[in-house]
Parts: C-alpha cells; sequence; structure tokens
C-alpha cells in the first residue's frame, strides 16, 4: 500500500516537474548507462534532485538515490513521506554537534549496496548571487574512499528563478540539467586541488559560462 | 458531442494524405541518401515529418472537439509558449508575483473571456488591464533597476503568446450567416494557410533560393524562398475557398495577408532570439524547436484575420 503510494506520488511529482520546468537532460559529457555514479551538482532548490531524477531514464531511477540533509526531510509527515518513501533518499546529519553516525560512511554503504548517488557538495542551497558557493570537503572523502566509482557533475539551470527561497508560488520556466565528463581522483591530488578541479568542472557546464 | 462535419472530415483526410505522401517521401530518402543516419538534411526532414504527425493528430482532435478542444489545446500553446518566452527575460526576484499572476491568472481569465465570447473584454482585457496593473505588481516589490525593461518584457511577452494566440480560437464566437456550425473550418484554413506557407517558403528556398532577404535575422530565407512561397500559398488558400464563408478571390485576399504577417511575425521573433543569442525558442518538439519557433506565424496573423473576418463577414 505504502509502496503504490509511493510509487503514485513519484509519478505525480514527475509530471508536475515537466509541467512548470519542461525539463531536458543534456549528456554533454556521459550517456545515460547503467554504470554507477556520483552525481554531483549545484544546489539552490529543494526541487534540484527532483529535476535530476526526472531526467534519469526510468530503470536508472530506481538505482539513485539522493543525499538530503534530515533536518529538513524529517520534519513533518508529508516530507518524511517524500524523502524517504518517494526518494529513498540516504538522510545525512549536517549538525556536526549532534550528529551520531558520519554522512561519509552512510553514503559509502549506499554506494556498496549498489547505488548511484545525488549529492550538492556546496552543503547547503546557494541564495547569493555567486554561481557556486565553495565545496565542502564531503566530495573528497567521498571520492577517497570509493575512487572506484566515477563522479559526475551536473548543472541544474534555471530552476533557483522557478522558485526563489522564501516564494511557494513556482513560476513556469525552462528547466535543464546538463551532465559533464566524468572526474576522478588522481594518485595523490590533494584536497584543495581536488576540490578546484570538482567546482570548475561543474561550472564549465553552465550555460552563462559558455555565452560570455 | 456531434459528429464533426462532413467538411471537417475532408479536410482532415486530405491533411493525413499529404502526410502520408510526406512520410513515404521521407522513408525512401533515408534509405537511399541516409542509410545510416548521416545525412543532416534527411534527418531533419524526418524529424520534422514525425513532428507534423503528432501536431496534426493533437490539432486535428482539437478541431473535432470543438470549442472545448480548440480551447484547451490553445490555452496549453499560450502556456507553453509564455514559458519559454519568459525562460529567455531578464526577469528576477522582485517579478515573482507579477510573473505568477502573468502564468496562474491573466493567462485563465483571458481564455475564460474567449470561452464566454465576451469580445468587449477579452480584446481589451491584457491591453489595458494587464498592462496597468502588472507593473503595478511590480512596482510593490520595490526593485527599481532595469524595472523599465523588466515590465515590458512581461507585457510584450503576454501580448504575444496569451493576447495574439488566444484569437484563433475566438474565431469560433464569430456569426457568419450561411456558416453555422462550421466555424472551426476557420481555424483549419488559418492554421493550413500559415503552416503550408512555412513549408513552401521553405521547399521555394531549398530549390532556387539565391538572394538572402534578412542575412543578420534569419540566414535561411531568401527573396526567391518568400515570393515563390507566398505566392503558392497564397493560391492554395484560394483553392481552400469552399472550406470557408469566402469567395476564392476574397480567399486569396486573406491568405496573402495571412502570409505576409506570418513571414514578418517570423522575421520579429527571429529577431528576439538574435538579442537573446539562442537558436531556437525551446526544445520541446524534434526538428523544430520550441513552441514558439511553430507558433510565431500564427500569432502574428491570428488576431488581424479575425478583426478582418468580424468586421468583413460576422454578424457580431
Amino acid at each position: 500500500m505504502r509502496g503504490a503510494g509511493a510509487g503514485l506520488a513519484g509519478a505525480l511529482i514527475l509530471f508536475f516537474a515537466r509541467f512548470i520546468t519542461a525539463v531536458r537532460g543534456r549528456w554533454a559529457g556521459v550517456e545515460p548507462t547503467d554504470e554507477q555514479r556520483i552525481y554531483f551538482a549545484n544546489h539552490a532548490s529543494h526541487g534540484d534532485f527532483v529535476l535530476i531524477w526526472t531526467v534519469l531514464p526510468r530503470r536508472m531511477r530506481f538505482t539513485t538515490r539522493p543525499v538530503a540533509g534530515s533536518d529538513y526531510w524529517l520534519k513533518g509527515r508529508l516530507r518524511r513521506f517524500i524523502g524517504c518513501d518517494v526518494f529513498n533518499a540516504v538522510l545525512i546529519d549536517r549538525d556536526r554537534g549532534s550528529r551520531t553516525s558520519d554522512p561519509v560512511a552512510q553514503m559509502t554503504e549506499a554506494l556498496d549496496a549498489g547505488s548511484s548517488l545525488i549529492v550538492f557538495p556546496e552543503g547547503t542551497r546557494n541564495t547569493t548571487d555567486a554561481r557556486l558557493l565553495p565545496f565542502k570537503s564531503g566530495l573528497f572523502h567521498l571520492a577517497r574512499a570509493r575512487p572506484g566509482v566515477a563522479l559526475v557533475p551536473a548543472w541544474i539551470d534555471n530552476l533557483n528563478r522557478v522558485m526563489p527561497k522564501g516564494e511557494f508560488v513556482p513560476i513556469p520556466l525552462i528547466c535543464t540539467v546538463t551532465f559533464g565528463a566524468p572526474l576522478r581522483l588522481t594518485e595523490g591530488e590533494t584536497k584543495q586541488d581536488f576540490l578546484a578541479r570538482a567546482e570548475a568542472a561543474l561550472l564549465a557546464l553552465s550555460p552563462k559560462a559558455n555565452a560570455s | 458531442m456531434t459528429m464533426p462535419h462532413p467538411d471537417l472530415v475532408a479536410v482532415l483526410a486530405g491533411i493525413l494524405g499529404v502526410l502520408v505522401v510526406a512520410s513515404t517521401i521521407g522513408f525512401v530518402l533515408q534509405r537511399k541518401l541516409s542509410p545510416d543516419g548521416s545525412n543532416a538534411v534527411v534527418e531533419n526532414l524526418n524529424d520534422r515529418i514525425r513532428a507534423w504527425w503528432i501536431m496534426v493528430v493533437l490539432m486535428g482532435l482539437a478541431l473535432i472537439g470543438g470549442k472545448t478542444g480548440v480551447t484547451l489545446l490553445f490555452g496549453f500553446c499560450s502556456f507553453a509558449a509564455l514559458r519559454e518566452f519568459i525562460t529567455l527575460t531578464d526577469t528576477r526576484r522582485a517579478d515573482h508575483w507579477a510573473l505568477a499572476a502573468a502564468f496562474f491568472v491573466v493567462l485563465p481569465v483571458q481564455y475564460y473571456l474567449i470561452w464566454i465570447e465576451w469580445y468587449g473584454l477579452y480584446s481589451i482585457f491584457i491591453p489595458v488591464y494587464a498592462f496597468l496593473l502588472m507593473p503595478i505588481i511590480a512596482a510593490a516589490r520595490g526593485d527599481t533597476d532595469h524595472f523599465l525593461v523588466r515590465i515590458a518584457e512581461v507585457q510584450w511577452a503576454l501580448m504575444i503568446c496569451v493576447f495574439a494566440t488566444s484569437h484563433v480560437p475566438a474565431l469560433l464566437s464569430l456569426d457568419i450567416a450561411g456558416y453555422e456550425g462550421r466555424n472551426v473550418l476557420l481555424i483549419a484554413f488559418l492554421v493550413i494557410v500559415v503552416q503550408i506557407s512555412d513549408v513552401l517558403q521553405y521547399v521555394w528556398g531549398k530549390l532556387i533560393g539565391r538572394t538572402k532577404i534578412a542575412p543578420k535575422l534569419s540566414p535561411s530565407k531568401t527573396v526567391e524562398g518568400f515570393v515563390g512561397g507566398a505566392l503558392s500559398a497564397t493560391a492554395v488558400g484560394a483553392g481552400l475557398s469552399w472550406m470557408t464563408p469566402f469567395t476564392a478571390l476574397q480567399a486569396a485576399f486573406l491568405s496573402l495577408v495571412i502570409v505576409l504577417l506570418g513571414f514578418f511575425g517570423g522575421l520579429v521573433m527571429s529577431a528576439i532570439k538574435r538579442d537573446r543569442g539562442v537558436k531556437d525558442w525551446g526544445h520541446l518538439i524534434a526538428g523544430h524547436g520550441g513552441f514558439i519557433d511553430r507558433l510565431d506565424s500564427v500569432v502574428f496573423s491570428a488576431p488581424i484575420f479575425f478583426h478582418l473576418v468580424r468586421y468583413g463577414w460576422s454578424a457580431v
């Protein structure tokens, strides 16, 4: 019963996402294959992983789990239902003081179970004018823990205009998700170097980066 | 639902026949020139033909569905076109409520007014009421940066995508003596003439096109393509007078007006695309770009065709 409800809710969310954003995936650096991956994306809205999920081929959706903050997704029954049942999110506690389990360990556990992941290395929603916030170190630790898994940058364009923080009515605007060439941690690469490379790879996918 | 008028059935059957021929030619061309999918012109042609099938089936269902079908279809076209248009504007956070109003209030109200056939109000609802009220909503947020540009963009988007487009279903409200129950054929006439003109301009341009007509705006448009396409589409329009309340001569005149407006409308919309640095408005229809890429000529001709027919032939 719960499974059927989650399936229906997932279909409704997909329909709504397409209605509002007509979102299209552009596979610029990789093909949509079944290979296990960590997609890392810019984060401007709670709908970000929905858009990535929408443009993935159907069979890949069931094996791709978003990584999200438990402080937001465990608040209230509806959010819990959407976060846990519909999207099967890996919920991590972003508060260093209170957390009981290590987020990187949670993510590697999901990878070891065969899932792909969607992560937002900025760590929080970007509400500034900067196109990208500095990455947190989690992506580096994840890459070091599972060096065999490809890291695929995914730039989500326009969703910040659809629903800016604090607004609750979405504006229909066309969005795109651009997937770039996969990255891997190289031998002896430092944390700073790797994070800078990952940030640059993601920013390079932004249409504004190509226009200017 | 009543049975569709025999004339409509004849028109739809004719269009399906043309599409079957087009698909056959596309298939043969692909076998001969592009068996491995490497000939870009042939692949694009086949993409276009496939998209034509979808558009014709949707349009046919809408016309058979009568007023409900046509109003819903063009309401959705307005929505999709507005979504594409606003995506390319410089609107920002402070415009959020104005944009929400454009999508979720102005658009449905305009189509509701079309539905209840309140000519006096739907003719001025966007040019007067939206024109005055939308900037008030935007101003209330206090962001004055590029204010004039922003409000002008939203108003332009509404005029093109909602106001002008809504004049297609408005054709159903005309009351023409001796033409009762056949108004959907006016829509079919308008859309067929516009689209045939686009296709024929493309064909003439590919065959004998030499002189570029507006190299900056639209490098593929040529004088030869335009003249050949306009004249042959006018001839097709005259030949379709049997499905309209017009004589052959009148149908030719109205077709010429439709074709000219459609052509120049296409140029105007190209100018906007150049300004914004994009090739297509969107990516919804394979081979055709976005909704606006397909709608632009219809949009520019619909309100004028509507008014010409209303003043010349209609009793209301």
